[in-house]
């Protein structure tokens, strides 16, 4: 029991870290139909941003998350304004395979920046966590195991936290203000936007800040783990692609439900497959939101809330 | 025959006096006196080779293509076959991606299930993999048709998604696969391990023993090459037939507005599935070639950037063009080499440890191919294929080129 609380909890974490990149996914893709394969790079660089701050300029944590999501959505638009403004009226897909190309390019600047070194985000929580409903044991090789309660990570708590309180913001933002009301009113229909005054370049622009943005934060969160993480770890950001395909790419409500049925699942598989159904080969939950993927899919071809597109003639 | 020019300005069809079949030909040689690109009938527009001169062009560079081995040393040798090699993969996923419209991101996929299939049929047999040891006759055609299979289980999914849900599915058909590749040992001799690929052993002749013939020495990467090449004009050409006939204008048809295309009566399911399933057999060929010109194979080789690579092919090379399938596949693969040639002609641009600002070799490679990728679909969205139709017409329209 208690071993299937804590996977829950790690479940909630990790799907908090997907729901992040995810909402990324969904913002731009509803503002220029483009999915933004780039978005791991963009994470990857947020956790190295804040490594860095909090490494060589000696930032708290806090000043250094902030600082590099808001230099990681600097970098966004910028490469919105560059590569992305001139595929405006041309088919999305072609525009997807440019945000591929920048994926390919960006990941191999990532990894030199970051290799061979493992980085946290400078978080303060590091391995340390709190027992519940137990009593501390002896401490053997540094670490106090929880016996008969659970073993709660301080930096899991930290990402559904923080996770949970970042899209909330962005959600009353997208309903409340004017922005958001652009934003929406461009995603719906471009022309109409414009000619009701929206500038749908200005909107493009502020999809893909917050989108980096967010995807900085999953960084952040990414980072605030046990053992930090390698360069290699950017294609975890790919897993919030699944995420994404099973709420439906344009729905925001789909993204985080999406994502968290994805970190649940992945966590209860990384738990229990190796005994339960060791046939399915070691690290499955790695590839477990694919197979999820396939699954809804099937079922419902435009995700679980997605919008079932209208074709005309 | 209708569409000879009409010279005499009277309808053909109502006078047929003057409309005799020597005559037609006369007619159609005396306009084509000096100008080699013009063509005067709708048989003509729709040939392969549609003017004389891309006939003759097609055969100096196939004549060159057979030579190039026996003039050039050994290692490009090995490069030109991977090239060929590439350059079957990239026209299947352009049969996919350029002429139906299917964005695939799973051609890693595909190019592995290829590879293994080969392995398994053609390899030896260790105390780790298994190896049925057969003749490249007969591995070769499995190492299509089980890829197809393959394809043909995926596209009933894959036909009911559009668009970018169609791309990350296959994004996810690449991760699935990895995953099954590294945990199924007796295969492929698991992660970080692999196993030998198929032998090249054709009809009896083993390719990887040289042999003298008609007084040319026929090494392995020579043999290799060959049948690479020889492989890559069959299946261009097939692939080119395929696009202009039935199939390929059904493949046009679904990629430019698929519902517009089925109210016309192009069977949706079928067309996509039909390009699944031929991509994917291009791919299983392309992917068996692969590993029996590199030699050994391990499961992570099959991975995302595999298929990044082939899409960079497809849109570098040009989208919808078999020949700038080609040329891309010969860009791709070429491309590391004039790198390389480059930083020992200007020693200046390396360090020490020949790297370039410090990146690697390898990483300035996929670093070029993504930034190339983003560039070309901005600048030229036709690719190499747009760059050469716009030489090609400069110089046919010179001196009154604008």
């Amino acid at each position: 029991m208690n071993e299937l609380i804590e996977t829950l909890i790690r479940g909630l974490g990790l799907g908090g870290l997907y729901s992040l990149i995810a909402v990324g996914f969904v913002i731009i893709f509803r503002s220029t139909g483009v999915l933004n394969f780039a978005q791991p790079v963009f994470m990857i660089l947020g956790t190295y941003l804040s490594f860095t701050f909090v490494d060589s300029l000696g930032l708290p944590f806090w000043l250094a998350a902030l600082s590099s999501v808001a230099a990681v959505a600097a970098i966004a638009t910028a490469c919105e304004r560059i590569a992305m403004r001139p595929m405006v009226g041309r088919p999305a897909f072609s525009a997807t395979l440019v945000t591929v190309g920048m994926f390919a390019a960006g990941l191999v600047v990532t990894t030199k920046l970051i290799d061979p070194d493992i980085i946290t985000s400078g978080d303060p929580w590091g391995l340390r966590n709190f027992c519940l409903g137990g009593e501390r044991g002896e401490a053997t090789s540094g670490v106090q195991p929880c016996i008969g309660g659970i073993t709660v990570n301080y930096t899991d708590i930290f990402k559904i936290v923080a996770a949970a309180v970042v899209v909330a913001l962005l959600g009353l933002w997208l309903h409340r203000s004017r922005y958001g009301l652009a934003m929406r009113a461009t995603a719906m229909d471009q022309e109409a936007a414009m000619a009701q005054g929206i500038s749908a370049g200005r909107v493009f622009s502020l999809s893909w800040a917050i989108a980096g943005g967010l995807a900085a934060a999953g960084g952040v969160l990414l980072g605030a783990s046990a053992g930090g993480v390698a360069s290699s770890a950017a294609l975890v950001a790919l897993k919030a692609l699944p995420a994404v395909i099973i709420g439906g790419l344009d729905s925001i409500k789909g993204a985080v439900v999406g994502s968290l049925i994805v970190g649940v699942a992945e966590a209860l598989t990384k738990t229990y497959q190796p005994d339960v159904a060791p046939w399915l080969g070691a690290n499955f939950d790695v590839v477990l939101p694919y197979v999820l993927m396939f699954a809804v899919l099937l079922v419902q071809p435009y995700g679980l809330y997605g919008t079932r597109e209208v074709r005309r003639v | 025959m209708k569409a000879d020019l009409n010279l005499s300005g009277k309808d053909p069809a109502s006078g047929p006096a003057d409309v005799t079949p020597s005559r037609r030909v006369n007619v159609a040689a005396s306009v084509r006196r000096g100008r080699p690109t013009v063509y005067t009938s709708y048989a003509r527009d729709q040939a392969i080779w549609n003017t004389p001169a891309k006939l003759w062009w097609t055969v100096g560079l196939v004549v060159l293509a057979f030579a190039a081995p026996f003039l050039i040393a050994q290692d490009l040798t090995n490069l030109l076959a991977l090239a060929a090699v590439y350059a079957i993969g990239g026209i299947g996923l352009n049969l996919l991606t350029g002429y139906a419209g299917q964005v695939s991101l799973g051609q890693a996929f595909f190019m592995a299930a290829g590879a293994y299939t080969a392995a398994v049929f053609g390899g030896e047999s260790t105390r780790t993999v298994i190896g049925l040891g057969w003749d490249m006759a007969l591995w070769l055609p499995l190492a299509a048709i089980v890829p197809g299979l393959l394809g043909l289980i995926v596209a009933p999914l894959a036909a009911r998604v559009r668009g970018l849900y169609l791309a990350t599915l296959t994004l996810g058909l690449v991760m699935i696969g990895q995953h099954v590749l590294n945990n199924w040992d007796a295969l492929t001799g698991g992660a970080g391990i692999g196993r030998a690929p198929a032998e090249p052993v054709l009809f009896g002749v083993d390719l990887s023993k040289p042999v003298r013939v008609a007084g040319l020495l026929v090494t392995e990467q020579r043999a290799l090459y060959l049948v690479s090449l020889v492989l890559l004009i069959v299946l261009a050409i097939a692939a080119r037939n395929l696009a202009r006939g039935k199939v390929g204008r059904a493949f046009a048809a679904v990629r430019d507005r698929d519902i517009a295309a089925e109210v016309m009566g192009v069977p949706l399911q079928r067309t996509k599935t039909a390009a699944f399933v031929i991509s994917s057999a291009y791919a299983g060929v392309s992917g068996a070639l692969l590993s029996v010109v590199i030699g050994r194979i391990s499961p992570d080789r099959w991975n995302l950037l595999l298929s990044i690579d082939f899409l960079a092919i497809v849109l570098i090379g040009g989208v919808a063009t078999i020949s700038g399938s080609i040329m891309g596949a010969c860009f791709v693969v070429l491309l590391p080499r004039a790198l390389e040639d480059l930083t020992h002609a200007f020693p200046a641009l390396t360090n020490d440890s020949g790297e370039i600002v410090g990146f690697t070799l390898d990483e300035v490679k996929t670093m070029l191919f993504g930034i190339l990728i983003a560039a070309v679909i901005i600048v030229e969205p036709r690719g190499m294929y747009g760059l050469w139709l716009r030489i090609r017409n400069y110089f046919k329209a010179w001196p009154f080129s604008y």
